[in-house]
């Protein structure tokens, strides 16, 4: 579906450019703070360029707007749109299709495991309370989450997940010496797969700053989550991985 | 600010129906937390008195000699008694080397009995009485300053965040934000200090979204306010969070280095954090006193169940919790000019009449607590990202805080939910501020919404269906029916059972020899 038209910003004419930004320059306000803003907007591409308002922000500061022409144009047939594996979700969405589908709720054990302490990451994935504006996991009627908290053992965890039939299991790791992470997960990965039949273990997904995504298979896990992950996008790959593929079994 | 008779036509019998309901609701919770103490009571008690510092790993001196304690012979006497004792009869010089050879395992604690006991008790409630003094000091220390240099220019204080994670980078940006317009600063916590067991030490320049609450972090901040309140003729009051897992310890930090406003909600820790519901109380209670005591203004976090849920479905749940806050308010010694009552411009734009509706439940909780300093909070859940949207929906908050006379208004940014702010984002924050409380700033005078009309009818539908849900709580099964109601889901939508949640094992029943001298000097001033 490759578009060929070539465009422009629309500000009430067609391939007028016309842009308007706002940004703040760490100098008083006087005529020199105005040319640095018009000589930026010159830089950026903004030709011609006005500064059509502008304010100090204390002694140090000057806070501007500036509207202008950009001369830089769009090819939409080089516009390429990386795809996520999974579509983003509301709450409400993932509800509805856990409820339409699982017809029980979906069950999410969470850990931090090893000797990690910090919660942070589980927490703002899996408490209500949530991260980056979004409500966690426990905010989402259809979700039963179970929160273990930190320092957990493997051989607790895979218990756990036993114990309360989880349909995925969530483990972060925050802070880790010497490449621990990776060898607490692979750890992890190994006591699953020993402790399940081959295809009925629970979705494993991991997430922490030293992650990287391409790292799942190595590991054993089926997902990997990095820095800035949010509850939606981990709820949403829930809902994607275990009910609308191959992979959803029978409640 | 207490209007002279109700704009809204409350009816003063329902009214007093809603504070029976809510003492009832709330009177079995302060039996169980007269009859508790937590790992986080007893650490208070010796920071109190005067302990502090950390181990070479960080853990607190607190932590390590609470600890030694429990292990030896359990929390159920409290630490007071036992450690007293040792140092009574040990030879060491201070606590800090008590603590230190607790910690290296070689003291053993024991329970006095007899005259040891009594002597224990007086040489404890001695040190403790001390840090209570301190705290006293302090709040005089702040009347003076007010005095002297001056109060916040008018009402509703303006209240602005800052959150760097470094305290050094916090600073300047406080001072920045003061001498823009702020009448309150408050320092943000770095995500998951709620989830610690120890209060960290020290000055911190690491931390998640936000700066850890330390001791010696709080008087940086507050000494540098003190500079720039000198310099603009008006006292700049400083926040921070008593919340969490050490919620006690963190109120008795605050009230040694004249914190001026604290968040301290009843039920946040439990609903949020999934926090045990009676650690929670417990805390709750014995961090009240110590505000009470150190004249700290607290917040309460109602705004949170609009978060999670329907601002107009759960607006009764809202005044149900501020009816409880400030029950247990009381009941720990807060005066009504310390309750800043939480609540939250969270309607969903989307819907009609939402600004009516808006106005209507801030009158309400306006008139139930005409001498509280309301917390006004502004809208964060439809903030978009459409920034140019969101500034208009927080200059429509600002007229609701106007006209309604709140007390304590939390500046909105329009990037909320898209980057921590800009510094021109807080500048035009200000100037929106501003610009409404001069131009309508007067309004409260004027606005008397007729008792028949729309705004007067939603707050008492409001109210009246507060007191259903009160009734609904006290009814319920069980020697505390606010845990049921709370573990049934009734607040905020979340689940807690009191037997669940994070720190239960810091929670003991109180033995018949249990002693906190800190308890007792709070308890003796009420």
């Amino acid at each position: 579906m490759s578009d060929k038209r070539v465009i422009r910003p629309y500000g009430d004419t067609t391939g007028d450019g016309m842009v308007q930004l706002s940004f703040t320059l760490p100098i008083p306000h006087d005529r020199r703070a105005e040319a640095a803003a018009l000589q930026l907007a010159h830089t950026m591409g903004l030709d011609p360029a006005m500064v059509v308002h502008a304010h100090g922000v204390g002694p140090d500061f000057t806070f501007l707007v500036v509207y202008g022409r950009v001369n830089h144009l769009v090819n939409l047939a080089d516009v390429n749109v990386p795809e996520r594996e999974y579509e983003l979700l509301s709450p409400k969405e993932v509800n509805l299709a856990i409820k339409s589908t699982l017809k029980r709720k979906l069950v999410v054990l969470g850990a931090c495991i090893g000797t990690d302490a910090h919660t942070v990451g589980i927490d703002a994935i899996l408490n209500v309370k949530g991260f980056a504006g979004e409500k966690g996991l426990e905010y989402y009627r259809e979700i039963k989450v179970v929160n273990l908290g930190a320092q957990v053992f493997v051989p607790e965890l895979v218990e756990r997940a036993r114990q309360e039939r989880a349909d995925a299991v969530l483990v972060s790791q925050v802070v880790t010496q010497r490449e621990a992470h990776l060898h607490n997960t692979r750890e992890m990965a190994a006591a699953f797969r020993e402790a399940y039949p081959a295809g009925q273990r629970p979705l494993l997904v991991v997430g922490g700053p030293r992650f990287h995504e391409s790292m799942a298979d190595d590991l054993g896990v089926d997902r990997v989550f990095t820095r800035g992950t949010t509850p939606a996008e981990v709820a949403s790959y829930l809902t994607h991985a275990l009910l609308t593929t191959t992979r959803a079994r029978s409640a | 600010m207490a209007p002279a008779r109700s704009k809204l036509r409350l009816d003063p019998a329902t009214v007093l129906t809603a504070r029976r309901l809510a003492d009832r609701a709330g009177r079995p919770i302060v039996e169980l937390a007269r009859t508790h103490t937590t790992i986080s009571v007893e650490r208070a008690v010796l920071r109190l008195a005067g302990l502090s510092g950390a181990d070479p790993d960080g853990i607190p001196w607190v932590n390590r000699l609470t600890d030694a304690v429990r292990d030896d012979i359990g929390l159920e006497h409290g630490v007071a008694l036992p450690v007293w004792d040792a140092l009574r009869t040990g030879g060491h010089a201070d606590l800090l080397e008590l603590a230190q050879k607790a910690a290296a395992g070689s003291v053993t604690f024991a329970l006095p009995t007899g005259r040891d006991r009594d002597r224990a008790a007086s040489a404890a409630r001695r040190a403790v009485a001390a840090g209570v003094r301190r705290i006293d000091r302090r709040r005089t220390e702040r009347e003076r300053l007010i005095r002297r240099i001056g109060d916040a220019p008018r009402s509703p204080w303006i209240y602005l965040i800052v959150a760097t994670g470094d305290i050094y980078e916090d600073i300047p940006q406080a001072q920045a934000a003061a001498r823009e317009g702020a009448d309150v600063i408050a320092v943000i916590r770095s995500t998951g200090q709620s989830l610690l067991d120890y209060v960290p030490e020290g000055a911190t320049r690491e931390g998640y979204a936000g700066t850890y609450a330390t001791q010696e972090n709080f008087r940086l901040m507050r000494a540098a306010l003190d500079d720039v309140s000198r310099d603009l003729g008006r006292y700049v009051r400083l926040t921070n969070y008593a919340s969490g897992l050490c919620m006690p310890e963190i109120a008795t930090l605050a009230g040694l280095e004249r914190l001026d406003m604290m968040l301290n909600d009843s039920m946040y820790g439990i609903l949020f954090r999934d926090i045990n519901p009676i650690r929670t109380f417990v805390d709750q209670r014995f961090s009240r006193q110590v505000h009470a005591r150190a004249g700290i203004i607290i917040n309460t976090g109602e705004d949170n169940y609009l978060t999670t849920a329907d601002a107009v479905d759960a607006a009764h749940t809202v005044t149900v919790s501020q009816l409880l806050n400030e029950y247990f308010a009381k009941e720990a010694g807060l005066a009504d000019w310390q309750l800043g009552l939480g609540h939250a411009f969270e309607i969903d734009p989307d819907r009609p009449e939402s600004f009516r509706l808006e106005l209507a439940h801030a009158l309400l909780a306006r008139e139930l607590f005409p001498d509280a300093p309301l917390k006004w909070m502004p809208p964060t859940r439809h903030m978009t990202g459409d920034i140019f949207r969101g500034y208009l929906l927080d200059g429509f908050f600002n007229l609701v805080g106007a006209m309604t006379g709140q007390g304590i208004l939390l500046v909105g940014m329009m990037t909320e939910a898209v980057v921590t702010p800009f510094l021109s984002d807080r500048d035009l924050a200000l100037r929106n501020v501003r610009y409404v409380l001069d131009a309508a700033g007067g309004l409260t005078e004027d606005f008397h919404p007729p008792a028949d009309g729309f705004i007067a009818t939603r707050a008492r539908q409001v109210l009246a269906e507060a007191v259903d849900l009160l009734e609904r709580i006290v009814d319920d099964t069980g020697d505390a029916p606010l845990l049921h109601a709370i573990a049934n889901g009734t607040f905020g939508l979340m689940r807690r059972p009191a037997d669940g949640g994070k720190g239960r094992d810091g929670v003991l029943a109180q033995g018949p020899t249990y002693y906190n001298p800190a308890s007792e000097l709070l308890e003796a001033e009420q």
